[in-house]
């Protein structure tokens, strides 16, 4: 193990002052309104034009470590100022490797290409929960019928993300219900099509600066050339729509897992300085529990970066990622909860940032599968936990 | 002999109050959540009730029912079981009432209970906890002096129910360098009394709907005759033993909510094939919340039992905090956790109730553990 390259560690760095003096007064800002910040808030102008300054790491070619190493250690930074910008930040957002992965060219050059170097704030956005569920992801009930114009969507999908600004909406459904799970595919819904429709942007506990959409898709048409990977039936299921999915959730988790640790290490800081500040620091209790968490950070921030490095090397890493998602997720929501505790009456009587901390956790242990989904894939792996 | 039977007084006050948190409390409770505020419709219909004269002697002019804390815990529980805010609410005054009934001076329960006894709504309330984390008497930094013959009181309180519109406030401080809480009295305070300022607090985590406040005491005169007991002024430790015993009990019943609201969703809820209550993980993590709950129970009934019994509650008392604060915000969070994504959304209640526990069992959870 060593440390990160110079070239990375830069990138750290402007992450850092970005966040610092841009991400974390937007995300309370939005904490506070109760709303995510709307599309045309200056905030997303200047994302824009930093993005345009600064390439994302992921374009640098200076840098040494692999592209899953450097998504969780700036995905770690990032959530370090607050989680729920970075879901908001302009861009194509989780569905881009998806779409760069299976579209057709032509659909690549028309999903995608206006992403790049965009001088507005722009939104892509990945539909697969229904109302009905989310883990399992067979029963999905929203269906596509072939027509001579193209095709037609009816369902319903809830919690989207970015889905009531985006350019484009990937909505996951069934072409072929008899196939079960193989005959699911995705689709771009584009901004302003009629039959998505119902649109509400839901109220959450926390991580309230994004937008978390439901909406109805009512005789929603597209015209063929939407079907993500085009006309041809997908033959294998690593072809299949829904094999891109779950294969792409590999790194997602990661992702999510290092988010997560961010977020935890967030709460620790706030928690060590008002333990310093209000004296309690003296308490050998609080001194314990401070540690405690410290230790269990940092065994998050590893599990993760093995999971990342493991993804960067080829080695198969689908349990190490589930494990990471999980342990990352619950260590971010038990340091915000021990973290209130320590930090007591000023967390919940006051604007306090480990409140609102422990108020954004909590997804993190539902968001890309549940706590619950993550331990049956480890199980399965384990011992051959039965489905 | 030992007994978890209820005497038939106990079963019908608990049945009263169950039935008033699910059709008045537990209706309300998000849109006083959102508000922050509790409607003052129902406090008046929570006071018509007449708990909180109740116990009140009646040669002051209340219902001179004997004081239990067996019978203020299923009271307190079943209040929890609405929403724990809006009962922190509507039954602030007791805080201030129970503890005159409790410790008073008989000069003092004359002078003070008889408004409470009336059929228009009087708030008073208790200002207790302060800035620090825990509640550490070797820390209180409220102080009372003494000044001639009564005492001047200065320091700020935190986390005053209904503070804004309590008239009158019981204030714990430090009176004297006698060790930890051998040197806490409590005070009776007017809090149009010069040198009081009352303030919101702005808490948005939980239990919004308390309408929690910020008490100033600048240089406030009180009379000697004020201090809350005779003479020098009563030893508040029972007082804070049956406040432990109270908030742990809201605690249980606001965590018999989630149990009781999970379980059906968990039947009904279907993913891969079956309900998720039929999956191991589901239906073993709603096992151990129904166990620590009534394990919970059990421990906040027997520290009020003690209290009954005219025993020290002391210990028991913490022993029984102690035991909700690490517990209860697990099964509060188990309980969003089986509601998944919807658990997270502001339209259902479990994520208002893990909100409203972290809160409640915050104070002293460190102290405690
Ligand atoms: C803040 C937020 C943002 C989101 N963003 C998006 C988004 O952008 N796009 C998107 O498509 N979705 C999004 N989601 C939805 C999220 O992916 C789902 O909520 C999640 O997959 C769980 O699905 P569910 O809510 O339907 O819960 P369910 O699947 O109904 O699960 C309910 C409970 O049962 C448990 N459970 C389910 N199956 C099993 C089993 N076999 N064994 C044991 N336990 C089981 C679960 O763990 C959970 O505790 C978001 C959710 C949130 C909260």
């Amino acid at each position: 193990m060593s440390g990160f390259s110079a070239a990375l560690r830069a990138h750290i760095e402007r992450a850092r002052e970005w966040g610092r003096n841009e991400v974390r007064p937007a995300g309370l800002e939005a904490d506070r309104n109760a709303a995510p910040l709307p599309a045309d808030h200056p905030y997303f102008a200047k994302f824009v034009d930093f993005r345009r300054r600064h390439p994302s790491p992921a374009e640098d070619d200076t840098i040494s470590e692999g592209s899953a190493v450097r998504m969780a250690v700036l995905n770690e930074e990032n959530a370090y100022w607050d989680r729920g910008m970075g879901v908001a930040a302009p861009g194509p957002g989780l569905p881009a490797a998806i779409v760069a992965a299976l579209g057709t060219p032509e659909q690549r050059e028309r999903f995608l290409g206006p992403f790049r170097g965009a001088k507005e704030p722009r939104w892509g956005s990945f539909a697969l929960t229904e109302p009905g569920g989310g883990s399992d992801t067979a029963a999905f009930r929203t269906r596509a019928i072939r027509t001579d114009r193209g095709y037609v969507l009816r369902g319903s999908k809830c919690f989207i993300g970015n889905a009531a600004r985006a350019d484009w909406v990937l909505i996951q459904a069934n072409l072929d219900p008899e196939k079960g799970r193989a005959g699911q595919r995705a689709f771009f819904v584009e901004h302003g099509n009629p039959g998505m429709t119902g649109i509400k942007i839901e109220k959450k506990m926390g991580l309230r600066a994004y937008e978390s959409v439901s909406f109805i898709l009512e005789d929603c048409e597209v015209p063929h050339e939407n079907l993500l990977g085009g006309e041809q039936p997908a033959r294998t299921s690593q072809s299949s729509a829904y094999g891109a999915t779950m294969g792409s959730l590999n790194t997602t988790r990661v992702g999510v897992a290092a988010s997560a640790v961010g977020l935890a290490r967030s709460a620790y800081d706030e928690t060590l300085d008002i333990a310093k500040q209000s004296g309690s620091i003296k308490s050998a209790r609080v001194r314990d529990r401070l540690e405690a968490m410290r230790r269990r950070l940092r065994a998050a921030w590893l599990m993760t970066l093995r999971a990342a490095w493991k993804a960067d090397e080829k080695i198969p890493n689908i349990v190490d990622a589930s494990m990471a998602k999980v342990f990352a997720a619950e260590t971010a929501h038990e340091l915000a909860t021990v973290g209130m505790e320590i930090v007591g009456l000023e967390a919940g009587a006051g604007d306090c940032l480990v409140e609102k901390l422990f108020r954004d956790a909590k997804a993190l242990n539902i968001v890309e599968g549940t706590g619950q989904i993550q331990r049956i894939i480890i199980a399965r792996n384990l011992v051959g936990l039965p489905r | 002999m030992i007994s978890f039977a209820l005497t038939e007084e106990q079963t019908q006050v608990r049945d009263t109050l169950l039935s008033f948190a699910t059709s008045e409390l537990a209706t309300r409770a998000r849109s006083a959540d959102e508000a922050r505020l509790s409607p003052s419709e129902l406090l008046d219909t929570a006071w018509s009730l007449g708990f909180t004269a109740l116990s009140i002697p009646e040669d002051c002019g209340g219902g001179g029912a004997p004081r239990s804390l067996v019978t203020s815990a299923l009271m307190l529980e079943a209040l929890g079981y609405g929403c724990a805010g809006l009962a922190s609410a509507a039954f602030a005054s007791m805080l201030f009432v129970n503890p005159l009934i409790d410790l008073g001076s008989e000069e003092q329960r004359l002078r003070y209970l008889p408004e409470f006894c009336g059929e228009k709504r009087r708030a008073a309330s208790l200002a207790l906890h302060e800035g620090a984390p825990a509640f550490d008497p070797a820390r209180m930094a409220t102080r009372a002096m003494r000044d001639g013959k009564g005492w001047v009181l200065t320091g700020t309180k935190r986390l005053v129910p209904m503070g804004e519109h309590a008239s009158r406030l019981l204030v714990l401080a430090r009176a004297s360098d006698a060790p930890g809480l051998a040197g806490i009295r409590a005070f009776i305070v007017d809090s149009d009394a010069t040198g009081v300022t009352i303030a919101r607090d702005s808490g948005t985590l939980g239990l919004t709907a308390a309408g929690f406040a910020r008490v100033e005491l600048a240089q406030v005169r009180v009379p000697a005759d004020d201090v809350l007991g005779d003479g020098e002024g009563a030893d508040i430790r029972p007082l804070l033993a049956s406040l432990r015993i109270g908030g742990a009990a809201l605690a249980v019943g606001l965590a018999r909510a989630v149990i009781d609201f999970a379980i059906p969703y968990a039947k009904e809820r279907v993913a891969f094939g079956e309900p998720i209550a039929r999956k191991q993980s589901i239906a073993f993590m709603l096992a151990d919340m129904h166990i620590e709950c009534e394990a919970m129970r059990w421990m906040v009934w027997k520290a009020a039992a003690e209290a009954d019994a005219g025993r020290d509650a002391a210990k028991a008392s913490v022993l029984a905090q102690d035991y909700v604060n690490r517990h209860a915000v697990r099964i509060a969070d188990d309980g969003l956790q089986i509601f998944g994504g919807h658990g997270y959304i502001r339209d259902l209640p479990p994520e208002m109730w893990l909100r409203n526990m972290r809160v409640l069992t915050s104070h002293d959870a460190i102290a405690a553990a």
